[in-house]
């Protein structure tokens, strides 16, 4: 099986790529680290990857709004790059902020005529919070998710309440399987998940979006967290697992490119 | 040029959020219930731009137009003052001029990336009230909406035309005349000066001059004052002190040395060539060994002042200046870890009872929370260990303590400045920020220090530190500086001047890029401003070091060279504005000379309430539901606990994630199962009994909760920060020696070294009050914070109760043990016998919970600390959703009676309540052969903590689901 390469996008206050390039190389992958000034200056870099990884963090401080000014930078030097990336069938995910930053780009879900369609914003509790939530696969859609049914992975955020500017919207994108990921209520609800199982209110109880393709994956979870069993927070009472629920995703990614 | 104004709100249907802030703080500080708010975020934009691209930046930048709308017009257009919903009261709260304001700043460059033209941004808040009274607007005002020390209030709209830039400087060489002034009029210049030195040093100095037959330059004056600052020197502790207490007088040349530091030195002889100490008490952070490849080093610092006055940006400041300390260590360490550690007044005093120039305490924590919170998460290193403790005496001067742990490769431990290298300045600009910071923070506070400090107040930028951290980590790696310290307190006055004490340096004090135009060379050379670290570069590599920066967007600038002269010169274009020797600063401050004096408190005995009229489930609850032992959940979900990705026990752990940890385990490296665990122990409370045995107690809750989880005695490497009143009177610094004598005798029982400290002294607040002056000091506050080694994660346990049919065992001696106890405070019981520490009993019994732990024996393993025992056992069941029943019949005890109230609620020293699985008892029975021990009884399913005393009766029985809301609903904000 060929090794896919992978290239971590960092940027000023990116601060998870570290362990988001040990996840891919653990399953398997080669990963880089490529700071977005280095990109700006040769943006021809991505053409030799596979898998472009926008990893979390807060990238120039989420200044203005979370991924905002990082988004800007690759709609005004880098659209064409990743529209070329994408169209060779190859592999973008976006984490937490890079999810932020996938759809503040516009990379993940095509703008309307207003702009951007979708948006992660303030989380209703108003505050940051870092916990584990329970979390269902929708569909077949997302590569990344491939063979997996549910995830049990922690989130790290203040602005992850994922909103449609139209209803229609969401439900087009509920219809198409492109939401793909989300948060699972702990215990019986009538489908409706309370916080915190939804740990920042997001309709429709969306944790993660694909694009049409599949292929294109932002999710405000964090899988790199959860690659080894000691990561677990009840590891000490449950047994440690076999391995994390966060590195089949990683393993997707890479095994996609053995095919 | 045209200066635009950008209002953002909350679209349609959407919360305010920042209104209904507002909102609740009213009411939570009574000041008006249900007060309808409306809020905007806003920009000020000043630039060639015309209108289009005005709102193209509204829409493609500033709002999210999915979930806000905006105004867009020119400054002072009457479209931005509309009332929306009819609330006619206009506020703008907007940072004052110099203040660093982040936003403001990456917005510029985020406009420049559209290629449009701007030359500055300001950020402000905008606020729409309905009609009040100006009485009311002025109070919430100051009490909520702004900080009098760094933001303005506007009320009404905003007339502004354009953004002040600050004006050019105009070189001017100033000197103090000092050679003719008398002792009154050296104590003024001290005072007016904000150079806070003592007579004594005021005569030095001027003794120094008149040999000189000169007066000194400002900058001269003030590179002294830095340097021989309490913050910078820590002249007090490590001055000459004459002790007495009750074993007869003691005299010190050097208190901290010859105690603190002197156990560490006997530790690491004994040890020999075991031992694992690398560096002392010499760089920024204290460094051991962790494994084959990497060091371990961990600091803790205060930002006690800067917190009362602007507690945000106080701690915000705080934990960005102790992350640049393992940063600053060796040529660089990695920082892996936050701990932090607060004490304030209880949230729920009333407003009206606030002396003048206080801060609510329930906003000093929120502001202090919010600012550790966000610079720490920004930097992406986990905040995975902390406490806070509640007292009234911290009302006007609570403490914020911060600390980090990094992680360094032992072949970069060590630095040395050459001579012939570059002073290289890297990260953040150099504004007016922090001036006098290191002297203010030896000063006592008064109601007054808000007007007169101001500048000594200061929000951080963490993206410009994570910035440089990213760059230094390449840099070392590529090996391209030879040493690098962080600048803190005093500036590059203290940084250089520290770095170049072996050699000498020559300063280009032009050459510091500035935030804005206006700094004299004393302000530059004596700025605070943050984020900045200076490096010793070879003329060789600066090349490859500059391009390096230069690819990440951090600035790098050359503002100087070592030099082999011995002396501190300081040049400004040409003009040398000061000149001094290194000896001076270092070597020449005359010793403080101060009496400690320790009369212990006349004791008393306290007087147990009748058996039976109690009633103790209620106690029970009480005791879990004050501050001090409620969860603070509220406070560690804010904190990212788990980026770098090595948690491997969390700080909230159990059935429902939601249980409190003794300590978290991180794995610095990922490919490793070695750990570290970090902890704390504080407990102010037993220094109204006797400040040596609540040292010792801090020591061992310090070690009993790292090896609680699995962490090895014998590596735990432990840090003190003394915060006291003034110590200036006897019998405070008395309290303080018997405190680091305790340090001293613990450390060498446990082998357990002290590997660095700070202190902070003189925490006191003074205001007029109705009778006259008025002064709270706070208690003395010892913080002993620990850092473990853990062999292997896996083998880790935790606190939560596991499985039903376990025996749960008690280790350690339960003694009459209730003075300064949680039990004695909610009852309001006086007297008693505080807490002692028998150091070979608790070396052993660490020895034995740790064997215990490695061979698998626990399922859980919880150390006993506020509340005692019948709070720990509540805390296992509850965090394990299981239920327990035991019996006190058993509990190990010195000779002679402990009542049942005792061994429920004593707080004893050294003990543990186990949970192990029946196959285990041989084994652990075996393992505990030479410490007290007794099995209590047993887990089970019923969901419920029953306790029976020493003759059967009931004493507890309450469901875990009560004991655990008790626990959690005083914070749960």
């Amino acid at each position: 099986m060929p090794t896919p390469r992978v290239l971590i996008l960092r940027a000023p206050g990116t601060n998870c790529d570290l362990e988001s390039a040990y996840a891919f190389e653990l399953a398997g992958g080669k990963a880089d680290s490529v700071h977005i000034n280095q990109l700006l200056e040769t943006p021809s870099l991505p053409s030799q990857y596979q898998i472009l990884c926008l990893p979390g963090g807060f990238s120039y401080g989420d200044d203005i709004s979370a991924g905002r000014i990082l988004g800007n930078q690759i709609r005004h030097h880098l659209q064409e790059t990743l529209v070329e990336f994408k169209s060779a069938g190859k592999l973008i995910l976006g984490i937490c902020n890079g999810f932020q930053i996938l759809i503040r780009s516009g990379i993940l879900l095509a703008d309307d005529e207003q702009g951007e369609p979708a948006t992660l914003t303030w989380n209703a509790s108003g505050k940051f919070e870092d916990r584990w939530v329970k979390l269902s696969v929708d569909g077949h859609k997302s590569v990344f998710l491939n063979g997996i049914e549910s995830m049990y992975l922690p989130v790290a955020h203040a602005e992850g309440k994922f909103v449609t500017r139209s209803t229609a919207l969401l439900d087009h994108l509920k219809a198409e399987g492109q939401l793909a990921l989300r948060y699972k209520s702990l215990h019986q609800s009538n489908g409706h998940v309370p916080y915190p199982d939804n740990p920042n209110g997001s309709l429709a109880d969306v944790a993660g979006v694909c694009d049409e393709t599949g292929r294109v994956f932002g999710l405000m979870p964090h899988p790199e967290r959860f690659v080894d069993p000691t990561q677990h927070p009840r590891w000490t009472r449950e047994g440690l697992q076999e391995c994390g629920d966060g590195l089949l995703m990683f393993q997707n990614a890479v095994r996609y490119f053995a095919n | 040029m045209t200066l635009w104004e950008i209002d953002i709100y909350p679209a349609e249907g959407q919360p305010d959020r920042l209104g209904n802030t507002v909102t609740g703080d009213a009411a939570d500080l009574d000041l008006a219930k249900d007060l309808a708010v409306s809020a905007a975020r806003g920009f000020l934009v000043q630039g060639d731009i015309d209108e289009t691209q005005a709102n193209q930046l509204a829409r493609e930048l500033f709002a999210d137009g999915v979930v806000e709308r905006t105004v867009v017009a020119r400054a002072g257009d009457a479209r931005l003052s509309e009332p929306p919903n009819g609330k006619p009261q206009l506020l703008h709260v907007m940072l004052k001029p110099g203040v660093m304001d982040p936003v403001a700043q990456s917005a510029l460059n985020a406009i420049a990336d559209f290629g449009l033209k701007v030359d500055a941004v300001r950020t402000f808040r905008k606020f729409w009230l309905p009609e009040t009274s100006a009485e009311t607007v002025a109070t919430l005002s100051s009490r909520i909406l702004a900080n009098d020390s760094i933001e303005q209030v506007v009320v009404g709209p905003l007339q502004l035309d354009r953004l002040q830039l600050g004006a050019p400087y105009q070189f001017e060489l100033v000197h103090v005349a000092i050679l003719n002034l008398d002792d009154e009029g050296l104590t003024r210049l001290s005072r007016e000066g904000q150079l806070y030195l003592t007579l004594v040093e005021m005569q030095t100095i001027q003794k120094y001059f008149r040999d000189l037959g000169r007066d000194p330059t400002d900058a001269e004056l003030e590179s002294i004052a830095q340097t021989w600052s309490e913050h910078c020197s820590h002249k007090t502790l490590a001055g000459r002190i004459a002790y007495r207490d009750e074993n007869g007088e003691q005299r010190f040349e050097n208190m901290l040395k010859e105690t603190i530091f002197a156990a560490t030195q006997q530790i690491r002889r004994d040890l020999g060539d075991d031992d694992w100490c690398v560096s002392v008490f010499e760089d920024n952070a204290g460094i051991v060994r962790f494994d084959d490849e990497y060091n371990v080093v961990f600091k803790v610092e205060t930002h006690n002042h800067p917190s009362a006055l602007e507690p945000y940006g106080g701690a915000n400041t705080g934990i960005g200046g102790v992350i640049r300390d393992p940063m600053g260590t060796g040529l660089g360490a990695k920082p892996i870890c936050n701990t932090d550690v607060f004490c304030f007044a209880p949230p729920d005093i009333s407003t009206s009872d606030l002396p003048p120039g206080v801060l609510h305490p329930r906003r000093v924590m929120k502001g202090v929370v919010s600012g550790v919170r966000d610079y720490g998460n920004r930097m992406g290193i986990p905040t995975v260990n902390g406490a806070i403790y509640f007292d009234e005496r911290y009302l006007g001067n609570p403490l914020v303590y911060c600390g980090n742990v990094g992680l360094i490769p032992r072949n970069k431990s060590r630095k040395e400045v050459k001579a012939g290298d570059w002073i290289v300045s890297v990260g953040g600009r150099t504004g007016r920020d922090g001036i006098h910071g290191a002297t203010f923070s030896s000063a006592e506070l008064t109601s007054e220090s808000e007007s007169l400090s101001g500048g000594a107040v200061q929000i951080g930028n963490a993206i410009t530190e994570k910035m440089v951290l990213d760059v230094i980590m390449q840099a070392r790696d590529r090996g391209l500086y030879s040493a690098i310290t962080d600048c803190g307190a005093g500036g590059f006055s203290s940084a250089v001047g520290e770095m170049g004490e072996k050699t000498g340096a020559e300063v280009w004090l032009d050459k510091a890029p500035l935030k804005y135009d206006g700094l004299s060379y004393t302000e530059i050379w004596i700025s605070e401003a943050q984020e900045r670290m200076v490096l010793s570069v070879p003329p060789a590599n600066w090349d490859e070091f500059e391009s390096l920066c230069r690819s990440e967007g951090v600035e790098a600038s050359i503002i100087g060279k070592f030099v082999e002269t011995g002396r501190l010169q300081l040049k400004y274009n040409d003009n040398v504005v000061a000149d001094l020797p290194m000896a001076l600063l270092h070597d020449g401050r005359p010793p403080i000379v101060r009496d400690a004096i320790y009369a212990a408190p006349a004791t008393k005995p306290l007087n147990l309430p009748a058996p039976g009229s109690l009633d103790l489930n209620d106690t029970l609850k009480k005791i879990l539901g004050s501050l001090n032992v409620a969860s603070k959940e509220w406070v560690i979900r804010q904190y990212d606990h788990e980026v770098q990705g090595g948690s491997a026990i969390k700080p909230l752990v159990g059935v429902e994630n939601d249980g409190p940890g003794d300590a978290a385990v991180v794995r610095p490296v990922l490919n490793s199962y070695r750990g570290i665990a970090v902890s704390c122990g504080m407990n102010p409370r037993y220094g109204d009994f006797d400040t040596y045995h609540m040292a010792a107690s801090a020591i061992d809750e310090a070690m009993r909760n790292c090896v609680a989880v699995g962490a090895d005695p014998s590596r735990i490497s432990i840090l003190d920060n003394f915060c006291w009143g003034y110590t200036d009177r006897p019998e405070t610094l008395g309290s303080l020696v018997r405190a680091a004598l305790a340090c001293r005798d613990l450390a060498i029982a446990f082998g357990t070294p002290f590997i660095s400290g700070k202190d902070s002294l003189n925490n006191e607040f003074s205001y007029e009050g109705e009778t006259g002056k008025q002064t709270i000091s706070i208690p003395p506050s010892l913080l002993i914070s620990a850092m473990g080694q853990v062999e292997d994660v896996r083998k880790c346990v935790t606190m939560d109760l596991k499985e039903a049919g376990n025996t749960l065992y008690i280790v350690g001696l339960t003694n009459n043990e209730l003075g300064g106890s949680h039990f004695a405070f909610v009852e309001q019981l006086e007297g008693g016998e505080v807490p002692k520490v028998n150091t070979d009993i608790a070396k052993q019994t660490f020895a034995a919970i740790h064997q215990a732990i490695q061979t698998g024996c626990l399922r859980s393993c919880h150390d006993l600390s506020e509340g005692g025992l019948a709070v720990a056992v509540a805390e296992m069941a509850f965090a394990g959703g299981m239920g327990a029943s035991i019996s006190l019949a058993k509990v190990p005890r010195n000779a002679g009676d402990v009542a049942d109230l005792s061994l429920l609620f004593s707080e004893s020293n050294s003990r543990f309540v186990c949970e192990v699985p029946a196959g285990k008892q041989a084994e652990f029975e075996q393992l505990m052969s030479g410490v007290p021990h007794a099995a209590l009884g047993e887990v089970n399913e019923s969901k419920r903590v029953s306790i029976t005393g020493q003759t059967g009766d009931s004493l507890i029985d309450g469901s875990i689901a009560e004991l655990k809301e008790a626990w959690q609903s005083p914070l749960r904000w």
